[in-house]
């Protein structure tokens, strides 16, 4: 027995609410962060993951409340992500209760807030989170605002440069395959877990438990992320544990 | 005067340490203080930590609370998380900083040619998500907690302690390292007891009742 592979339920957040949406669009109230969270853990869900899908300053006060309530009933690692833009921003989400931090366009603007984070904070609360598209054959581009704007960045050279510079955790969504439940993009997952020494979390496009398995067999992630397929309770945490478990990979149970 | 004093030297994550002890201890006051007198008057005190070591090191010298900090570790239960573990031994390769030096021994970061598996699979670093912990020996904080139950981890470096004797917990990646020592009053771990649900919950749950005798 050694190191679990981990399941990490993603919540959007918005006004410091959990929402449902299709392409950040249609959004719909989809409960109290506390009690989803609650719900996830008892679960066995290893991490929740949080995204701020707003990211606006007028409801930041919002987003450190919800994390602050979340922590106070939660005892599992806590990520959040969306529009962290600098050092301070990062603390404010540690002190609230976050246990890491993903960091995403800022990242791109000024990677020195990789190193920064780091020194400041430690390797193992940075996560940098990379949103990739696909755009020859085995080649990827990075980009950011949500998803809006191309960087020209290739994604695997971006995937090694975010860990020089400090990143302890690369969380990695195929933006082609965000929402189309057709799997995991393996190709990308596998050649930046190939790339990078750091754990590699799998996100974008699960559809099926098979998928949750194939992103570790065959992508070589560490962790595999997924929303949908949680939230609107077509297989809990345990049925995935329970799926993965049965194709040889090691869970917590 | 706090029942739990969680020493505040500005550096990593102290809300969610309190935060746990609060939820399994209600009745005890609980207090994040980087004030020496109030951890002083503490019965209990716990010496979180995140971060790089020389930051820590250096942010407890800042803060002035090395002295109250060397004395608890003398005479009361103590509790170390994560780098609360590391900074009691004497060295780290984390950087040229000399630690608290209260437990012989040093820290040293897991080794790249180690992590690779004869599956041919590799492991990557930091180590990161649910081990299973075996137990070296009985212990109080250890009550009610499985042999082998995971903890989660997030860390690069671990500690080698020259005594074997202290060490209370091993984990594999994938080579054994110490995860948990113990000494007298001392418990720490390298762990985070605060983010391992239930397991974690009740290793606190120990410690708030501990009478600080191994």
């Amino acid at each position: 027995m050694g190191l679990a592979k981990r399941i990490i339920p993603c919540l959007d957040i918005a006004d410091g609410r959990v929402v449902k949406g299709v392409n950040f669009v249609n959004l719909r109230d989809a409960g109290d962060p506390v009690e989803v969270a609650r719900r996830y853990d008892a679960q066995g869900a290893d991490e929740i993951a949080f995204l701020d899908i707003r990211a606006s300053v007028e409801t930041r006060g919002l987003l450190y409340d919800m994390i602050g309530a979340v922590a106070d009933q939660v005892f599992i690692p806590l990520t959040v992500g969306g529009g962290v833009n600098s050092i301070d921003d990062i603390r404010a989400l540690l002190n609230a209760g976050a246990d890491k931090v993903s960091i995403n366009t800022a990242g791109v603007r000024n990677p020195e807030l990789f190193r920064q984070a780091s020194n400041r904070f430690g390797a193992q609360c940075v996560v940098a989170a990379i949103d990739a598209k696909k755009s020859a054959v085995d080649e990827w581009q990075v980009y950011i605002h949500g998803g809006r704007t191309p960087t020209g960045i290739d994604a695997i050279q971006w995937a090694r440069d975010v860990v020089a510079q400090g990143a302890g955790e690369i969380l990695l969504t195929s933006m082609d395959r965000d929402g189309a439940r057709s799997g995991f993009d393996l190709g990308l997952t596998r050649a930046v877990a190939d790339a990078v020494d750091v754990p590699v979390i799998a996100s974008g496009g699960v559809g099926t438990l098979n998928d949750l398995i194939e992103g570790i067999t065959l992508g070589g992630a560490d962790a595999v992320l997924a929303a949908s397929i949680f939230h609107y309770g077509e297989f809990t945490i345990g049925q995935a544990k329970a799926a993965m478990k049965r194709a040889g990979i090691e869970v917590r149970d | 005067m706090p029942d739990i004093a969680v020493v505040d030297y500005g550096m990593g994550n102290l809300r969610s340490v309190a935060k746990a002890l609060a939820h399994v201890a209600p009745q005890a006051s609980v207090a994040i203080t980087a004030d020496p007198k109030l951890i002083r008057e503490a019965a209990r005190v716990v010496l979180p930590g995140q971060s790089a070591m020389p930051d820590t090191m250096a942010s407890l010298d800042a803060s002035g609370l090395r002295d109250v900090v060397l004395q608890c570790l003398g005479d009361r239960p103590f509790l170390g998380v994560c780098l609360g573990l590391q900074m009691l031994f004497e060295t780290s390769e984390e950087g040229p900083t000399a630690c608290l030096g209260v437990l012989p021994g040093r820290v040293l970061r897991f080794r790249e040619q180690d992590m690779a598996l004869p599956t041919g699979e590799r492991l990557k670093i930091p180590h990161m998500g649910w081990s299973p912990v075996h137990q070296q020996r009985a212990h109080p904080l250890w009550a009610g907690i499985e042999d082998g139950a995971r903890f989660y981890f997030a860390h690069s470096y671990y500690p080698v302690p020259d005594d074997p004797g202290v060490t209370a917990g091993t984990a594999a990646y994938p080579v054994p390292f110490t995860c948990a020592i113990a000494r007298a009053n001392i418990f720490a771990v390298q762990f985070h007891p605060e983010k391992s649900q239930r397991s974690g919950l009740q290793l606190l749950a120990n410690f708030v009742t501990w009478d600080g005798r191994a």
